[in-house]
């Protein structure tokens, strides 16, 4: 008869969590995560009593309150009279239209400027070592208090322009006014039949040539309604629904694929009528926005003029020529894809370049003179030029110094991502003859792409985030109106700088998710 | 980055509420120094002299409370703030007493939390233009380019006039009065708008103020004076009454030349009481009883102040105008010392 010794019996002591090593971590980590939370709760209870004993509880209810101050530019409708919240998103744009600028035009200098710092070429190698070294080893602070210095002492005031014996006249054969204000140039417009109050024509009178005028979206269908003490404007509700179609439309083209399989009755397929995330994506848009087109009352109002009771207006004749820029983009890339393919075949490429300028230029020359366009052109009226499209020397001066910054970054970048790739690849394809442009354009730089992607992201949040500076130039950005004007008028400092943290965190998060995605593109493919 | 700003704006906040209730006036006493929260610079008002010393007519009420509360003109510390960061710094207790051209209005004083002790410069919003260009009323200015300082009620009153009169600007916000100078100067903005004597201090300092002209229009009220936080009464009435006791002193003629004579008695008791040789006003203040004479000999009385740093004589050369005595038809009365 064997004896069989149980093993000793699990038994858990307290003692345990600090002196069993299995044990030990959990118990430091859970001490260290209930210190953490216990600090922060203290923190934010702190601040919640002591804002009410200072009678100011957090409360966002002045977002609805009229702004009462002006602001220069404008991407939608905005006056004094209008809402905080109205004010804000107009910052909002504003940041995004400096940010987006930015990061286009600092890809572009930073790009060339890499390229070109390691050319073979010393002084032009040695200069772009000049412009990388001041430009990143300066404060970027600087820089635009520099530029709009410039912009502001160096070109001709307005009134140089008037009189018999003008000092300053309008360069590019009267089209482009650069002074101290800012830089006019000419402004495209289409044609329309709106007639305004006494019965003339609003717009330049262009035959039967009219465009489609803009789609006004006006909430006054909906009505406010208050959920937990929040009031819940038509606004909000429009907002609402434009953001929860985005994020329906985003979940849709990440987790698609499953859902797209299913559709596609769970096989693979290479039909041109498959389903695939990004045409399912499409069809959530398309779904979200008829919906929201029934539920906000939109209508295209062509005799609307002026400040509009809409939340905003949608131009169709913009929205128009984009779709037909896309199609003749996508019918370009075919016949691309079908030279390709008859290269692979015969080895001969038929010659297609004036086919595939043609099918965009044409129809969208005809597009745009159907829609009557026609720019206007910078006058002096009074004090100022009017017409054309005005941009204020604080947007070109922030505009500038932050690309030059940035692109001053981006161009190590560039410079690192290119001498990553071993030299035996361009080596390579110089013994197959290849020009030394098309070596870099063709097999340098798509290879360089993978190591350069990851840190341009970060680069191009430093430009957005940097744009904060903006109110160092009068540029009205979000930091300008809701976390400047608006703290300043309405004295709410914790609730504005926190609505502008969470935008900015927004912006910086989209820009991240919106890169990876290019990343993942990209990045070599592992099979 | 950002969340260092959101601790440091909880923490700005935990101090403000920590320190809104205590005593000012003991904190003071204390510290042996008044935190006076002035502008950046402002001839006339306040403005840091070729030696470094401030001086100005904003710059004699810090200096005038200081020397009531602590018996010394110079226990100053001035905090210069902007029109962004004065409210911020009087809240969290970083100064004690803000005394930087700011007018009081409803919303400041209700909403705000802080309490304007009084008026010491009746003003109103104008408007500078450059002569040559012809301009002879602001209701010509329709199409301007105007350069106004952000975070301030000239901001709203603006849009409210060029509203109320139907005509178009554009506004050009600017942050501190030096950028503001910078640009008018150079015709990027074709006028430039704040409260008229901050108008006329600023042309003052101009190379040829001649060129530059103000519009008659006064486009808004604006009071100026000194305020303190909210809730904090005793200091409040401190401050109140060395503001009040330069405009009495101007009313029954103490000036800094005759004070000393008159400390020594007079046979008008009201002088007696303000200067504390009869009548026990400073221990109800909980100061010294020589409190209002120690104020008077910080910089003289009221129109000493107007006379030496704003006045026809200076090159800002304002007129006394609203702010005479109301025994000369303006607007300064103070309540009786009694």
């Amino acid at each position: 008869m064997t004896v069989m010794t149980d093993p000793p019996k699990e038994s858990f002591r307290l003692s345990m969590l600090i002196y069993d090593t299995r044990y030990r971590s959990i118990t430091i980590q859970v001490v260290a995560l209930l210190g953490f939370a216990a600090f922060f709760g203290w923190l934010i209870w702190n601040t919640s009593n002591n804002l009410a004993a200072l009678g100011k509880e957090p409360s966002f209810r002045f977002l609805w309150e009229p702004a009462g101050y002006d602001i220069n530019q404008r991407l939608l409708d905005y006056n004094s009279q209008s809402p905080h919240i109205r004010a804000a998103v107009i910052g909002v744009l504003n940041t995004l239209v400096i940010a987006v600028l930015g990061c286009i035009t600092a890809t572009i200098i930073g790009v060339l400027v890499g390229v070109l710092r390691l050319s073979k070429n010393w002084v032009i190698s040695r200069l772009m070592g000049v412009y990388v070294e001041t430009f990143r080893n300066v404060p970027v602070l600087l820089w635009i208090v520099l530029a709009m210095a410039i912009m502001i002492e160096i070109p001709p005031a307005p009134k140089e322009f008037r009189g018999d014996n003008a000092t300053a006249s309008v360069s590019l054969f009267g089209t482009v006014a650069v002074t101290n204000r800012g830089v006019y140039v000419p402004d495209p417009n289409f044609g329309s039949d709106r007639i305004g109050e006494d019965g003339t024509r609003l717009d330049e009178p262009t035959g039967w040539r009219v465009g489609l005028g803009d789609v006004d979206v006006n909430s006054s269908g909906m009505a406010t309604y208050s959920f937990l003490g929040f009031e819940i404007t038509p606004t909000l509700q429009f907002w609402a629904v434009i953001v929860s179609a985005l994020i329906a439309s985003v979940i849709v083209k990440i987790f698609g694929g499953d859902i797209a399989r299913s559709l596609n009755g769970g096989q693979e397929t290479t039909s041109p009528f498959r389903v695939t995330p990004g045409r399912l994506m499409l069809a959530v848009l398309l779904i979200a926005i008829i919906v929201l087109w029934s539920l906000m009352g939109m209508g295209i109002s062509r005799e609307v003029d002026g400040v509009s009771g809409g939340v905003f207006q949608i131009s169709l004749d913009f929205l128009l020529v984009v779709a037909v820029l896309l199609v003749s983009l996508n019918i370009s890339k075919r016949i691309k894809n079908r030279a390709d393919d008859i290269q692979e075949k015969s080895g001969v490429r038929p010659t297609v370049w004036y086919i595939r300028l043609a099918v965009v230029v044409l129809p969208m020359a005809i597009l745009l003179w159907a829609l009557g366009l026609y720019f206007t052109y910078p006058e002096l009226k009074g004090f100022n030029f009017k017409n054309g499209l005005h941009l204020r020397n604080s947007l070109i001066a922030l505009w500038l110094a932050l690309s030059l910054y940035t692109a001053a970054f981006i161009a190590e970048i560039v410079r690192s991502g290119i001498m990553a790739i071993s030299k035996g690849q361009s080596e390579a394809a110089n013994a197959l003859g290849l020009s030394s442009g098309r070596t870099m354009r063709l097999i340098v730089l798509p290879q360089a792409l993978r190591v350069i992607i990851p840190p341009m992201i970060s680069n191009y949040l430093n430009l957005t985030k940097n744009s904060s500076l903006a109110i160092a130039v009068g540029y009205f950005d979000i930091t300008g109106t809701l976390m400047g004007v608006t703290l300043n008028q309405t004295g709410r400092e914790l609730e504005t700088v926190l609505l502008g943290m969470l935008i900015y965190l927004t912006i910086s998060l989209s820009i991240s998710m919106a890169m990876n995605w290019y990343n993942e593109s990209v990045k070599l493919k592992e099979r | 980055m950002k969340k260092s700003v959101f601790l440091g704006a909880l923490t700005v906040a935990s101090i403000a509420a920590g320190g809104a209730f205590a005593g000012t006036l003991d904190d003071v006493k204390a510290r042996g120094k008044l935190n006076c929260g002035v502008t950046t610079g402002l001839v006339g008002f306040a403005a840091p002299d070729a030696n470094g010393e401030w001086e100005g007519f904003d710059v004699g009420v810090c200096r005038a409370v200081a020397a009531a509360v602590l018996g010394d003109a110079t226990a100053v510390e001035f905090v210069p703030t902007t029109g962004k960061t004065r409210f911020t710094a009087l809240a969290s207790g970083e100064i004690d007493l803000l005394a930087r051209n700011t007018t009081w209005t409803f919303s400041r004083d209700v909403d705000l939390k802080f309490e304007f002790v009084g008026v010491n410069y009746y003003d109103g919003q104008g408007f500078m233009v450059p002569t040559n260009l012809g301009v002879t009323s602001a209701k010509d200015l329709d199409g301007a380019t105007v350069c106004i300082q952000t975070g301030t009620t000239t901001e709203l009153n603006l849009a409210d006039f060029f509203r109320a009169n139907s005509i178009s600007y554009e506004p050009v916000p600017i942050e501190t009065n030096a950028e503001a100078q910078q640009q008018y100067l150079a015709g990027a903005c074709d006028v430039y708008t704040t409260d008229a004597s901050g108008l006329a201090a600023t042309r003052a300092t101009f190379e040829a103020p001649d060129e530059h002209v103000l519009l008659p229009e006064i486009i808004s009220k604006e009071p100026l004076g000194p305020l303190v936080r909210h809730g904090d009464n005793e200091w409040g009435d401190v401050v109140r009454w060395t503001l009040n006791a330069l405009i009495t002193a101007e009313e029954l003629g103490v000036t800094s030349a005759n004070i000393a004579e008159m400390a020594a008695g007079s046979n008008n008791p009201e002088i007696n009481r303000l200067l504390g040789t009869e009548g026990s006003l400073g221990e109800m203040l909980g100061l010294s009883a020589d409190w209002g004479k120690n104020a008077l000999e910080a910089g003289g009385n009221y129109a000493e102040l107007f006379e030496k740093n704003i006045g026809e004589n200076t090159p800002i050369a304002l007129s006394r105008g609203l702010n005479a005595q109301w025994t000369d038809g303006g607007l300064l009365y103070s309540p009786p010392f009694r």
